[in-house]
């Protein structure tokens, strides 16, 4: 068993595994839009400059292109801030990609407002919501290093449209390493959540940065006397419904948490699901439907309202309501 | 002595004038569709088809075809009756056009029709996507050729001008774009809508190889000129062709109001006294 590090960034996982994966499967071809340092595509660019493409400042540009490499048989592996990569070429992604169902991986780093001082701009709280209303698409949000690891060789053999949000700051490093938790190996697959920690009282369905905060709040209300299952749901789309009213039904209550808006990202989906197939209580942990703004990652997620203290309140809320 | 032999210009403009009718019948027949501009492009889909592209209608999907994007994705009537024509699929699907069910779509769907390289009909992205295409031809060592037919209108829209600076940047000598110039939009005449000119300056500023061509519906004009494009070393190259919208059918000759609707059938009766074709018959 190796041993658990502290923090590391999504984003340095893409880097490290994209280059490993570029060494075994040839068909792998990466693109950025002038943000290669910072997606950590640069890495791979170093390694293979001719199977890189910089397509410049032009995000339409950058995705279309990477659409004729796939009619062709390429992988691409697409990359730039979340916000730019989904919202500004949203039609390329959705006519050139969506539609002809191309083998494209879209992944961007620097989502959410995690991103932090650079503010508003170069913050997406929305790019969830707007990649998974596409057909065709896929849609993952990994928990952290290892299991940004895991999705990527999986991805890599799945031949289909992929969108997939990394973040730019590090994160606790909640898996183990080669994707293990409490010793035990995962599988990482499209489509099926991992639970975390049983629960009868209430359910939180995660993702993202919001696992770790999840798992601390659930260790905190046990102590307060609330048994909470924790589901880690990496895929929102397809989302894994089993899971979903399994536990709807087990605990009869329900938490989301994400780093997105509680519009239209993983809160909305498991509404979707439990508002047709069984109607529990269901509280949502997420940035509400506003602009947000500049500072630090820690401070941001305290004033957005994303830490262990909302999931908590939410978590009470929700057994309450019950 | 010229290659272009006066038997090969009489069959290319027997084909092109068969895939008119065609066009104007199967719009009609549907009830909507784009005619004007799928009349101004079909000679020189014609001479890419019937002439210059190494294409397999047996094997759609052979690797090392040539290529076409119909960026412009609304004229693919005209496109449909050539690979028609071709046997890429059967003649009778022309007449499903735009029907629930039918392989043929109102804008191409590459998943749906034999020989549809890209799904097109959102301008502007038809350059990039033939940008990467020439990309892989350049990984995988292979010598295809990737033909982009744009529209003059579709010009305006930046993806285009993202993905021209690319091609030159990456000098894709294998790409060879072709701008419809008919010189209409729906809303008008492309210089009153947002003026292109000085188009070819364009073109050149941004580092492509620039053929003008005069009559962009004149056979032998577009043999040479695809002739010359593929030797073009070291850049990519843009063939800016002159077009009639409606070309073939003498009252819908630029008209800007065939853009976008089909003839009504006193018109096609006229339409298909000018296209008179022996032996034609629509299923």
């Amino acid at each position: 068993m190796n041993e658990k590090i502290e923090k590391a960034a999504t984003r340095d996982a893409y880097g490290r595994t994209l280059v490993e994966l570029g060494k075994i499967n040839k068909n792998i071809v990466v693109l950025d839009a002038d943000l290669s340092g910072s997606t950590r595509t640069k890495w791979f660019a170093e390694e293979f400059p001719s199977r890189f493409f910089n397509c410049g400042i032009a995000e339409e540009n950058l995705i279309t292109i990477a659409a004729g490499l796939a009619t062709c048989g390429k992988i691409p592996f697409v990359s730039t801030f979340a916000v730019f990569g989904t919202e500004r070429a949203y039609n390329q992604i959705r006519q050139s990609i969506a539609y002809p169902k191309l083998n494209v991986k879209i992944v961007c780093t620097h989502s959410g407002i995690t991103v932090g001082p650079d503010g508003t701009s170069h913050q997406t709280i929305l790019d969830i919501a707007i990649m998974r209303v596409l057909p065709n698409m896929t849609v993952l949000v990994p928990a952290d290093a290892p299991e940004t690891v895991a999705a990527l060789k999986t991805i890599v053999e799945y031949n289909g449209p992929i969108y997939m949000r990394l973040g730019r700051t590090p994160v606790r490093t909640f898996y183990e390493q080669e994707y293990a938790y409490e010793g035990k190996k995962l599988k990482f697959e499209i489509g099926k959540s991992i639970e975390l920690k049983p629960g009868n009282d209430v359910t939180i369905i995660c993702n993202g940065i919001m696992v770790a905060e999840a798992v601390d709040a659930s260790e905190k209300l046990s102590s307060e006397g609330i048994d909470s299952r924790v589901i880690n749901m990496h895929t929102v789309k397809p989302i894994d419904e089993e899971a979903i009213l399994k536990a709807s039904k087990e605990t009869g209550a329900i938490v989301t948490a994400e780093e997105h808006s509680i519009i239209g990202g993983l809160g909305g989906a498991v509404a979707e699901i439990l508002v047709r197939k069984n109607p529990v209580p269901l509280e949502m942990v997420g940035v509400k439907d506003i602009f947000t703004e500049s500072g630090k990652d820690v401070e941001l997620q305290k004033i957005f309202g994303l830490t262990s203290k909302e999931i908590i309140l939410a978590a009470k809320k929700a057994v309450k309501r019950r | 002595m010229s290659i272009y032999t006066s038997q090969l210009i009489k069959n290319l403009e027997d084909k092109a004038k068969l895939f008119r009718r065609e066009i104007l019948e199967m719009t009609f027949k549907a009830g909507s569709g784009h005619p004007g501009g799928s009349m101004s492009t079909i000679d020189i889909i014609t001479v890419l088809y019937y002439y210059k592209m190494n294409i397999d209608p047996k094997r759609p999907k052979w690797e090392n075809r040539d290529r076409f994007i119909l960026s412009k994705g609304h004229v693919c009537p005209a496109l449909y009756a050539v690979l028609a024509e071709l046997g890429f699929f059967s003649k009778e699907a022309l007449w499903t056009l735009r029907q629930p069910g039918s392989i043929l779509q109102g804008h191409p769907d590459m998943k749906k029709t034999p020989g549809i390289e890209m799904s097109t009909g959102s301008l502007g992205q038809g350059l990039s996507v033939a940008c990467g295409m020439a990309l892989a031809a350049r990984l995988d060592k292979r010598d295809y050729n990737v033909y982009c037919m744009l529209g003059d209108g579709e010009l305006q829209e930046g993806n285009i001008w993202e993905g021209a600076m690319f091609a030159a940047h990456e000098k894709l000598e294998k790409l060879i774009a072709i701008v419809d110039r008919n010189r209409l939009q729906i809303d008008g005449n492309t210089e009153d809508v947002i003026s292109l000119e000085p188009l070819a300056d364009k073109w050149k500023a941004f580092g492509w190889e620039v053929l003008e061509l005069e009559d962009g519906n004149d056979m032998k004009q577009i043999l040479i000129i695809l002739d010359k494009a593929t030797n073009t070393k070291g850049k990519p190259t843009v063939i800016i062709a002159n077009t009639i919208k409606g070309k073939g059918v003498t009252f819908m000759e630029n008209k800007v109001g065939y853009h976008g609707s089909v003839l009504k059938l006193d018109e096609m009766e006229r339409a298909r006294r000018e296209l008179e074709i022996p032996g034609f018959k629509v299923d």
